[in-house]
């Protein structure tokens, strides 16, 4: 038993096992992640170095730093952070879910809906209203697709694979939609609505931080009370009832969970939806398949993906900056690839 | 361990519009193993779903201690009986502790998942199951016959008085099949719990189960010791096969030889 540790409370009222290796990798991708929003944070335009870039941040810093640093490049770091360990919770949830590995967050919607609903905003309203209505407008569009697909799913409950084919179906007409909005807008806010469909955090602020945090405070810590649940249903839906689950009510709220938190960061983000997909099989990969190791790790994993997509995205070919999806993918799959090629007789 | 005394009150099942079985009234002997046999199509798993609460009556009740099964919590249920289904999934790479861990779930809350009770109960499942060495190998490396156990390890686990298999045998070879089957036959011999199976193979199910129920036209067609009730007769209203009943030359249990064609080697115009 020495692989995992027991935390028991006095008299045994609260009582968790923590595999020794999820522990392990947890500290290590702390760690990781904080020497990368280090880094992240010193690199652009204005170089600063590590050191000079720490002092910045526990307030030693010196003013034009304190201004680069946490004005503009320390709330961009923060929504990288946010936006890839909501995407990668949100598609650990939806693959436990669905029992399917390919599934993402787009496959509800999420990411169909938020970009056919933005790219409406850019093409119709943008000269209207003010562009800080945008990420309502994709989180509302998100919400309502989901919405739709999971009601069309429908039948006595709510089977996988009904899920994952309607959500396909849907989520190719909300594709068309939006490539046929793309096509009849002006050349401007075309080129506006192909960033927010590749991915771009770019001018995030700390406005954007606080608009994107109580999501997460609320729906992660949910998600990691309700990884119990996916463990279950991850067994077949008869297992997880004869073992006592409400299926069916369990499998609303997780999608509920997955749809708020991608959908928040689908908003602010963009549809930077590779790391939902990504994100959890690498974290399977690391600690294997039960949620309650899975979730964290994936979350720290997104957050890493999405970091490290930014900075290259934004410093690579300065003084252009391009948007970060562009990126997810390069640096996902690569680490994906070689984690399936280590393991391949798993 | 929670006693459960499981009965059927003119139970009707359908899927769909179709009925599969029909104002069916039945108690489940306890301490003993019960093995449904039948053709298929007949209705044994779909019977054996709705015990275990996993298909609405259409009409009628499944009872249990008494009550209707419906009426009960979810997690009652689970504590009082386990079910294995028939080719039960498991997702990637999850290892044996893990499975079997999950047979605690009916006991646990988000906040009290590790119990000394759960670890108690997790730790002689994989010893009953000899799996207590393999319990980090991932399910997918395992023989068949392994995996089946660490199914049995779960079901254990939940710490139920009855477990009911659909077919746990199905894609194991012999060797695997009787490794099963013993391990299935001591628990009940050993822990007195109670075991339904659903089994394709008769000579088998002759020797292992108490008592047999033989389904056909939506209903019981005769239960009872195998002993007692197998007869060429009933094989053949039952499978719609005609065959020879003989006595198995070790366990003295009744064995079915079907009749058909094949190699004859007692034909003297037979060429081998």
């Amino acid at each position: 038993m020495n692989k995992r540790i027991t935390f028991r409370s006095n008299r045994g009222y609260y009582s968790f096992l923590v595999e020794k290796k999820t522990l392990t990798v947890l500290t290590m991708l702390f760690v990781l992640t904080g020497i990368f929003l280090v880094i992240s944070v010193g690199v652009g335009s204005t170089i600063i170095s590590p050191i000079e870039a720490m002092k910045t941040l526990f307030g030693y810093g010196f003013d034009q730093h304190t201004m680069i640093i946490v004005d503009l490049r320390l709330p961009r770091v923060t929504i990288a952070i946010l936006v890839g360990a909501a995407m990668a919770i949100s598609g650990g949830i939806l693959q436990g879910v669905i029992r399917n590995p390919l599934a993402s967050p787009d496959i509800i919607g999420i990411s169909g809906g938020a970009a056919f609903a933005a790219v409406t905003f850019i093409t119709y309203f943008s000269e209207t209203l003010s562009i800080k209505w945008l990420p309502l407008a994709a989180f509302l569009g998100a919400l309502s697709i989901s919405i739709i697909i999971y009601s069309l799913a429908w039948k006595k409950g709510v089977t996988p694979i009904r899920l994952v084919l309607v959500g396909i179906g849907i989520s190719t007409i909300t594709s068309s939609l939006t490539t046929l909005m793309i096509v009849l807008s002006p050349y401007s806010a075309a080129s506006q609505a192909y960033i927010w469909l590749t991915g771009s955090i770019y001018g995030s602020s700390w406005e954007d931080v606080i608009a994107l945090l109580p999501w997460l405070i609320i729906f992660i810590p949910l998600a990691f009370i309700c990884g119990r649940s996916i463990n279950v249903q991850e067994l077949g839906d008869d297992m997880a009832r004869s073992l006592g689950s409400h299926v069916q009510l369990h499998r609303g709220i997780l999608v509920i969970i997955s749809v708020a938190l991608a959908g928040s960061a689908v908003s602010i983000g963009g549809a930077i939806g590779f790391v939902g997909l990504i994100a959890p099989h690498i974290a399977r990969k690391i600690v294997g398949s039960s949620f309650g190791s899975l979730l964290p790790v994936a979350a720290l994993i997104g957050s890493l993906i999405v970091i490290l997509a930014d900075t290259v995205a934004r410093t690579a070919f300065l003084p252009l900056d391009i948007p970060a999806g562009v990126f997810t993918a390069g640096i996902g799959a690569p680490f994906f690839i070689y984690l399936l090629y280590r393991n391949k007789n798993f | 361990m929670m006693m459960a005394v499981i009965q059927t009150r003119s139970l009707t099942l359908s899927y769909d519009t179709e009925t599969v079985i029909q104002g069916l009234d039945f108690t489940l002997l306890e301490n003993k193993i019960t093995v449904f046999v039948g053709s298929n199509g007949c209705g044994k798993s779909t019977l054996l779903r709705s015990l275990a609460r996993l298909l609405e009556p259409k009409k009628g009740a499944v009872l249990l201690n008494g009550k209707d099964m419906n009426s009960l919590k979810s997690s009652q249920v689970a504590k009082s009986l386990a079910i294995s289904p028939q080719g039960p999934i498991a997702p990637e790479g999850l290892t044996v502790f893990n499975l079997v861990k999950q047979g605690r779930y009916p006991y646990q809350h988000w906040y009290q998942q590790w119990t000394e009770e759960d670890e108690k109960m997790v730790n002689s499942a994989l010893e009953n199951t000899q799996l207590t060495d393999l319990m980090d190998c991932p399910l997918d490396s395992l023989s068949g016959g392994q995996r089946q156990r660490a199914w049995i390890a779960l079901a254990l686990a939940q710490g139920t008085d009855t477990i009911l298999l659909d077919e746990p045998t199905t894609y194991l070879d012999l060797r695997h099949q009787v490794e099963v089957l013993d391990l299935l036959f001591d628990l009940n011999k050993k822990e007195g719990r109670t075991i339904v199976l659903v089994l394709h193979d008769l000579n088998l199910a002759f020797r292992y189960a108490n008592q047999i129920v033989a389904l056909a036209n939506k209903q019981i067609y005769v239960q009872g010791k195998p002993e007692e009730v197998v007869t060429r007769k009933m094989v053949h209203d039952v499978f719609q096969l005609k065959c020879e009943v003989s006595t198995d030359p070790i366990f003295g249990t009744p064995f079915v030889i079907p009749f058909g064609k094949g190699r004859n080697l007692y034909e003297s115009n037979m060429s081998v």
